[in-house]
């Protein structure tokens, strides 16, 4: 099969595209950033999106399944570019597929979608609406771009999507929104909250990912690691202190002390937990974390 | 576990029938250590400070799944918290109940965070479920809010039940244990409620006892469990037929507060007789 990996430069999608390759799997890959020592059976185009020269890595290469992992999370992008690059970028993932005859499309996203609400309920099924563009503005565009990717299912029915939220990823790349969340010294919480995180080791999210396109699921899935742990523990087991914060004086401290920067509406998400239930995904293709909370959590503080 | 935790809660700690990770840790974000001090703090109120005597206590399944459903009363909520206690210092193997807690309280700072290390989760139907299908017990007050909110005058007056409860058990397949709280109208009587506190601190009310600060006063407590009662449904039947069992839950409740306040020797409030003359 021959699959093209959008966002390819990217840690997990490194990944994702090394063991397609390593399956015997034809793997192209599309980034504007480029990677130095990708091995040499992948072929890779240095290329934006949404321009030109990406539709003709669609139209001469006519690849079976496309694998987007191009949005951007970088809460410190900033918005209007981010706007573009999610949701231009996604339109023109699926547009191109449906010119060019890709049968496949997994949409890589984010459980964060669901928003974090102190009305909100625990184990989030795909069954619930997603929330977060009213909870966190700064994540209205995954928003957009998760619902855009799932509207394909009814637009295009002949190409077989499949939109998996995912839970954060924690591996030795260190890259990703909780690695930077947890970067610096001191992890900032807001006092008085302690809200479970959910996250997985990237070598599980590339795995849930290969079995999602060898699945050929079609649908919307939740992928979620192994059991959820309060951000204290999160904090405490990768070696770091937290530091919990007055509430209005949350915002104005981040960014500021060694401490990371996130936008308004990141309290949310640090007061209150984003847990999805990965049930139907796990029976679906068989997938089951081989790296628990511990050994996810003590292998990134020791890779780091 | 901290140090000085009597053997006697550590090892009732220990036979817990939650499944803890490395971090003592469970699903649902339970700590193990939190139930370790809740429960030996909440001991000396049970024993001591409220002499609870609890009765019917095996009515309670030892394993699986059950609805444990009672009357509200008393300002602040002692009933919850002592039911709590009962099925985790008076039952063989103790039990961990999860209450429903108002969601008002999810946004304040300390309380929310102390609430999920215990399994006390925000009052959400969906909640509720998952609680059930993890095999646990589930406290729920159809009253709600409108039950500790109720003024001394109306003690032990059942206000409007919710059906949501007896849906709930029916969709999940779940026994509905009930049982009768008495004291509680005594440790807390509400002569009125003060609007301003309320609002200030975003609480549905907030109760003035005689002695002004919410405090309860140690009177001692009964908690009467009765048989599981079982409906034949599945939870899509008309609000008629859910009403007619939700009826069914609420007599049983009456009768059970009735015995526990002739054991007592608490006047029986007139209004409860004429509840308890209309079942007859």
């Amino acid at each position: 099969m021959k699959v093209l990996i959008t966002g390819i430069s990217g840690a997990l999608a490194r990944r994702v595209a090394s063991y397609l390759a390593l399956d015997g799997q034809t793997v192209l890959g599309l980034d504007h950033r480029p990677w130095p020592d990708a091995p040499a059976n992948i072929t890779l185009f240095e290329a934006d999106l949404r321009k030109r020269p990406a539709e003709d890595v669609f139209r001469l290469h006519r690849p079976d399944a496309v694998i987007h992992m191009g949005t951007v999370t970088h809460l410190n992008a900033r918005t209007e570019e981010r706007y573009r690059i999610n949701l231009h970028g996604t339109r023109a993932v699926f547009e191109h597929g449906e010119r060019y005859g890709v049968k496949q499309t997994i949409f890589i996203g984010r459980h964060t979608v669901y928003g974090a609400a102190p009305d909100a309920p625990l184990y989030h099924t795909e069954n619930d609406p997603p929330l977060a563009a009213s909870t966190y503005p700064a994540l209205s565009d995954l928003v957009a771009a998760d619902l855009f990717a799932g509207s394909a299912l009814w637009k295009m029915p002949e190409m077989c999507t499949a939109v998996l939220r995912m839970v954060y990823v924690l591996g030795p790349s260190q890259r990703g929104t909780l690695a930077s969340y947890l970067s610096g010294p001191f992890v900032p919480t807001v006092l008085g909250f302690d809200p479970l995180f959910q996250f997985m080791h990237e070598e599980d999210a590339a795995r849930a990912i290969v079995l999602a396109l060898k699945a050929k699921l079609r649908g919307i899935y939740n992928v979620a690691g192994p059991q959820p742990v309060p951000i204290s523990v999160l904090a405490r087991v990768i070696g770091k202190g937290t530091l919990p914060l007055p509430e209005p004086l949350f915002h104005l401290a981040l960014g500021k002390f060694g401490l990371p920067w996130l936008p308004r509406g990141a309290e949310n998400h640090v007061k209150y937990p984003v847990v999805i239930d990965g049930s139907r995904f796990d029976e679906e293709t068989g997938f089951e974390p081989q790296w628990s909370e511990k050994t996810t959590m003590e292998g990134f503080r020791w890779s780091g | 576990m901290f140090p000085g935790l009597p053997e006697e809660l550590r090892e009732r700690i220990h036979r817990l029938d939650i499944p803890f990770n490395a971090y003592g840790l469970d699903r649902f974000g339970i700590s193990r250590d939190t139930l370790a001090w809740f429960y030996s703090l909440l001991t000396p109120f049970y024993r001591q400070y409220f002499e609870v005597q609890t009765t019917g206590i095996e009515q309670v399944p030892e394993t699986g799944r059950a609805m444990i459903i009672g009357n509200h009363s008393g300002g602040i909520p002692v009933d919850a918290s002592m039911v709590m206690a009962s099925l985790f210092l008076d039952m063989e193997p103790p039990r961990h109940v999860h209450g429903m807690v108002e969601k008002f309280a999810q946004k304040w700072p300390i309380v929310s965070q102390v609430f999920s290390r215990m399994g006390q989760l925000a009052g959400l139907p969906e909640h509720a479920v998952q609680l059930l299908e993890a095999e646990r017990l589930l406290l729920v007050f159809p009253e709600g809010a409108r039950g500790t909110g109720k003024l001394y005058r109306d003690r032990y007056r059942l206000v409007r039940f919710g059906t949501g409860f007896i849906r709930l058990a029916l969709k999940t397949n779940t026994p509905i244990v009930p049982f009768a709280f008495v004291g509680g109208e005594e440790a807390l009587p509400t002569l009125l409620h003060s609007r301003l506190l309320a609002q200030l601190t975003g609480a549905p009310y907030w109760p003035v006892p005689p002695w002004i600060l919410p405090i309860p006063k140690p009177v001692p407590c009964r908690i009467h469990y009765g048989e599981p009662m079982t409906f034949d449904g599945d939870g899509t039947e008309s609000d008629e037929v859910i009403e007619g069992w939700v009826n069914d839950v609420r007599e049983r409740i009456t009768e059970l507060m009735r015995d526990g306040l002739q054991e007592l020797n608490l006047p029986i409030p007139a209004h409860l007789g004429q509840d308890l003359e209309a079942l007859a």
